[in-house]
């Protein structure tokens, strides 16, 4: 009866499909679950017994799926190779699976999660169990995520798990515009093509240098850690104090690759609208360029007087970490921004170290060597002050992004489930096949081991008794 | 919350654990508890007289003749239906009666002794095959074998027992089951282990040499002779393991020819019945399925205790009251291993490389599998007084699992 067959495969009718795959699981075996109409609330209670277990359940309404070169349900003939993906969407995962072959790559695993698993009442359970296998398999250098459009909060979710996959991971969230085409590991694609294509290019080693990337050196938290002289624990949050408008909402734009949320007072979605402007919360940009702050008062590139006490008031909330500054020089700017602005950011920074903080302070400076402020002047003396300082938004916004976000990342999802182990998957497939016979004959022409299971529904599909029968059991 | 997996396996331990030891012959109204003048014990569950299927009413009016009570089928009848005569199950009265399952008050009994418990069982003396009162039949030749058996026989037999000091069942059966037998339906090898344990303590209790000599023969022309001891020690087995608290193991599995029934050991004394089934037979020449009586006896008792249907594998010469292959008889036990709790400690199986017997029915098993428990049996014509027309296997109805299933989560909350 193939005692050592590490994967059932499971495609009766939808009804009886969750006891049939919780057999399965009780006896300690991967799930392929290929039904649909399995109600939701199975699907939960399943997902949750399998994770608890170390056990995949792949569905319910798995179409397809690759363990090490082996198709299971609809699948193609796709070369065994170093790609790993995670999907919740069967046709997606097809698609990239065969264009990463036609394009001359192979994959190692293709891991479906079913339809709803990036909901937030499914919550990723096995999409994240796919992304951790594939993180720690040897046998994988690239990891490619494709969902069909996920839950926002549980989309963000997957992404700081990928985050801490040590390799490159293609994401394409199909339906969730990216702000950036990558972060850190991550990157984004426009679609199921390109993301087989980036998996294929970060396949070949070494990765080519980005544009753009390379040149800012990765942020490091060293000398700036937790303890000690560095960030206290309390210090989680951005607050950005700006003059230029566009410059915030970029800020808030790139920003959205790295932090959950921003409140702003001119926000780029109604949502994020700060209650109180005068009040930051959690990670805040404020622009003091806005109406409600220059009525009966000059303009902050002219005026730095309400900005350096808004600093001031920044610098002494306890969870704040990081606060960006622009400095706009030019014809009709304030003179010499930087003789007031720089010793405002000496004050906050002493400030924080005196109450036992480290608080780093990053600015933009817009103009050029050729304004009247000189640009070169102006940088120098906010450098002495102590700051962060480049003549790009775009940088200087980056850098807080990663800072916040290695600093918020001391606080990961706490994962609960017991990791997959990965030598039931690595060990030659072999099959118990529930239901479609078709399937069980892919298998076997794939040179497979599997055996039909002549399966009939339990108490003879009676519900009552299949319900006193599943009590009697508990898990 | 009970714990059904320590309740099964108490149940099932307990009827292992037993050690049925043939000890004696006594008559019903002197040893079986609660047995009286105008008490009738039969097969299977309940049954009145208006439902009581053919072979029983024969195997009735028979046994009233035997006592005196009447002289035909018409007195008989009147008697009965006077209220004069109870008929109860001999389940109740730690009774076992194969086919009709008829004890009457005078009739002798086998005394079997489950000497790790203590707990005992009764049945009567095997007439043989064919047209027996067992099978419905009360012809004079039929009643006169029925005095002899327990006027002449008997004493014999019981003296013969206390001078070789009882035989061990357990140990019998074990030994048989290593010889192509399955305890049941065959029985051939362990008669003759019975007749060799006998014979030379018979030759010393017979009155004379021509009395050994009827008896010798009697015993060992007769390959079911020792059926009727055999399930008297498989009821001490599984009444063992009756009323264990929670448990869903089946310790009683009886047929009366109109219904078949089961008891479980954590439902207590309840009943469960549905209509008897219809027997899948090889049948005698000059009979079909049409002269059939619905399945009818106690002798599922032997499968209840883990042997007959469920020990098949061990008796491939079996199949031939089916016309199927020795391949068929392993897949029976295959099959009753999936409904059942444990493997039997003591009985085992050559052609399965010594595998213990499936043993313990377990109802959540047999509807979760939709895989009712497989039984040989004899068939009795459906009318009184012909006898024994067949041989066959026949599946227990599935609705007295599924019943005792509600009824085992309503007393234990796993209805809701």
């Amino acid at each position: 009866m193939l005692p050592d067959a590490a994967w059932v495969l499971v495609s009766v009718a939808g009804r009886y499909a969750a006891v049939v795959a919780r057999n399965a699981l009780r006896l300690g075996k991967h799930v392929f679950l290929f039904s649909d109409n399995v109600p939701v609330e199975e699907e939960i209670q399943l997902k949750a017994m399998a994770a608890a277990k170390g056990l995949l359940v792949m569905g319910p309404d798995c179409g397809t799926a690759l363990i090490r070169g082996i198709g299971l349900g609809f699948a193609n003939k796709v070369r065994l190779g170093p790609i790993g993906v995670v999907a919740a969407a069967g046709t997606g995962l097809q698609q990239v699976t065969a264009r990463i072959h036609q394009l001359g790559g192979g994959v190692s695993y293709g891991i479906g999660a079913g339809g709803r698993d990036l909901t937030e009442k499914v919550g990723a359970v096995t999409f994240r169990q796919g992304i951790d296998l594939l993180a720690r398999d040897p046998e994988t250098s690239v990891i490619v995520l494709v969902s069909k459009p996920p839950a926002p909060k549980v989309a963000e979710e997957m992404l700081q798990v990928a985050r801490s996959a040590p390799k490159p991971v293609v994401v394409n969230f199909i339906g969730r515009p990216a702000s950036t085409w990558q972060m850190d590991n991550l990157y984004f694609a426009t679609g199921l093509d390109d993301a087989a294509r980036l998996a294929m290019e970060l396949t070949s080693p070494p990765a080519p240098p980005l544009p753009g990337e390379g040149s800012i050196p990765p942020p490091s938290l060293a000398g700036k850690g937790v303890g000690g002289s560095g960030f206290a624990p309390t210090q989680r949050y951005l607050r950005g104090l700006f003059s230029g408008g566009t410059l915030a909402y970029e800020a808030q734009y790139l920003l959205q690759g790295y932090l959950p949320k921003v409140w702003a007072n001119a926000p780029l979605n109604k949502a994020d609208r700060i209650p109180n402007s005068l009040v930051s919360q959690e990670h805040t940009i404020i622009d003091l360029g806005e109406d409600e702050f220059t009525v009966g008062r000059l303009h902050p590139m002219m005026d730095n007087e309400l900005r350096i006490r808004r600093l001031m008031q920044e610098a002494a909330d306890p969870e704040v970490a990081v606060i960006m500054l622009d400095v706009v020089i030019g014809y009709g700017s304030h003179p010499n921004p930087a003789s007031e602005l720089a010793p405002a950011i000496a004050k906050a920074k002493a400030t924080a170290a005196a109450a036992g903080r480290y608080l780093e302070v990053v600015a933009v400076v817009t103009g050029t060597d050729e304004d009247p402020q000189n640009l070169v002047s102006q940088i120098e003396q906010l450098r002495a002050a102590g700051a962060w300082v480049d003549a790009s938004n775009e940088t200087v916004v980056r850098y807080a992004g990663r800072l916040l976000r290695a600093l918020n990342s001391q606080y990961p999802i706490p994962n609960t489930q017991q990791p997959v182990d990965l030598a039931t998957l690595q060990r030659p497939l072999s099959a118990i096949n529930v239901g479609l016979e078709s399937f069980a004959e892919n298998l076997i022409a794939q040179g497979v081991p599997a055996i039909q299971v002549d399966w009939r529904p339990p108490a003879g599909g009676n519900e009552k008794l299949m319900m006193i029968l599943e009590r009697m059991k508990g898990n | 919350m009970i714990d059904i997996e320590q309740a099964n396996k108490t149940t099932v331990d307990r009827m292992m654990e037993a050690r049925p030891v043939l000890i004696g012959v006594g008559r019903a109204r002197d040893v079986i508890p609660g047995m009286r003048d105008n008490l009738l014990l039969h097969a299977g569950p309940p049954v009145t007289w208006e439902r009581m299927a053919g072979p029983m009413k024969g195997a009735a009016v028979g046994s009233l003749i035997l006592e005196g009570k009447a002289q035909g089928w018409d007195d008989a009848e009147a008697l009965i239906t006077s209220g004069a005569i109870e008929f109860k199950p001999c389940h109740h009265h730690a009774a076992v009666g194969p086919m009709a399952g008829l004890i009457s008050p005078s009739m002798m009994v086998y005394i079997v002794e489950n000497q790790t418990q203590g707990n005992r069982a009764y049945s009567g003396i095997n007439e043989g095959r064919g047209k027996v009162l067992r099978m419905g039949a009360y012809s004079e030749d039929v009643l006169e074998r029925m005095h002899w058996l327990n006027d002449v026989l008997a004493p014999v037999v019981h003296d013969a027992l206390a001078l070789c000091g009882g035989i061990d069942l357990r140990s019998l059966l074990g030994q048989a089951l290593h010889m192509g037998d399955d305890g049941h339906n065959r029985l051939s090898a362990a008669s003759l282990l019975f007749l060799k344990s006998l014979d030379p303590y018979i030759v010393k209790t017979a009155p004379n040499p021509d009395v050994a000599s009827d008896i010798l023969k009697t015993l060992g022309d007769n390959a079911l002779a020792i059926l009727n001891p055999v399930m008297a020690a498989c009821k001490t087995m599984t009444d063992a393991g009756h009323n264990v608290e929670g448990s869903t193991i089946v310790t009683v599995m009886a047929r009366n020819g109109t219904d078949f029934g089961i008891r479980v050991s954590g439902l207590g004394d309840r009943w469960f019945t549905a209509p008897a089934g219809v027997v899948k037979a090889l049948y005698f020449p000059g009979f079909t399925e049409r002269d059939a009586n619905p399945d009818i006896g106690d002798s599922t008792i032997t499968e209840t205790a883990g042997i007959g249907g469920f020990a098949m594998a061990a008796a491939p010469a079996i199949v031939t009251f089916i016309g199927g292959h020795a391949k068929d008889a392993v897949n029976t036990t295959l099959d009753m291993y999936e409904i059942t709790y444990a493997e039997h400690k003591f009985f085992t199986m050559p052609p399965l490389d010594f595998r213990g017997t499936p043993t313990g029915i377990d109802i959540r098993k047999v509807v979760e599998k939709g895989i009712p428990p497989r039984v040989n049996t004899g068939v009795a014509h459906r009318d009184p007084g012909i006898g024994q027309v067949g041989a066959g296997v026949v599946s227990a109805p599935m609705k007295v699992f599924e019943d005792a299933l509600i009824a085992y989560a309503e007393r234990y909350g796993f209805a809701e």
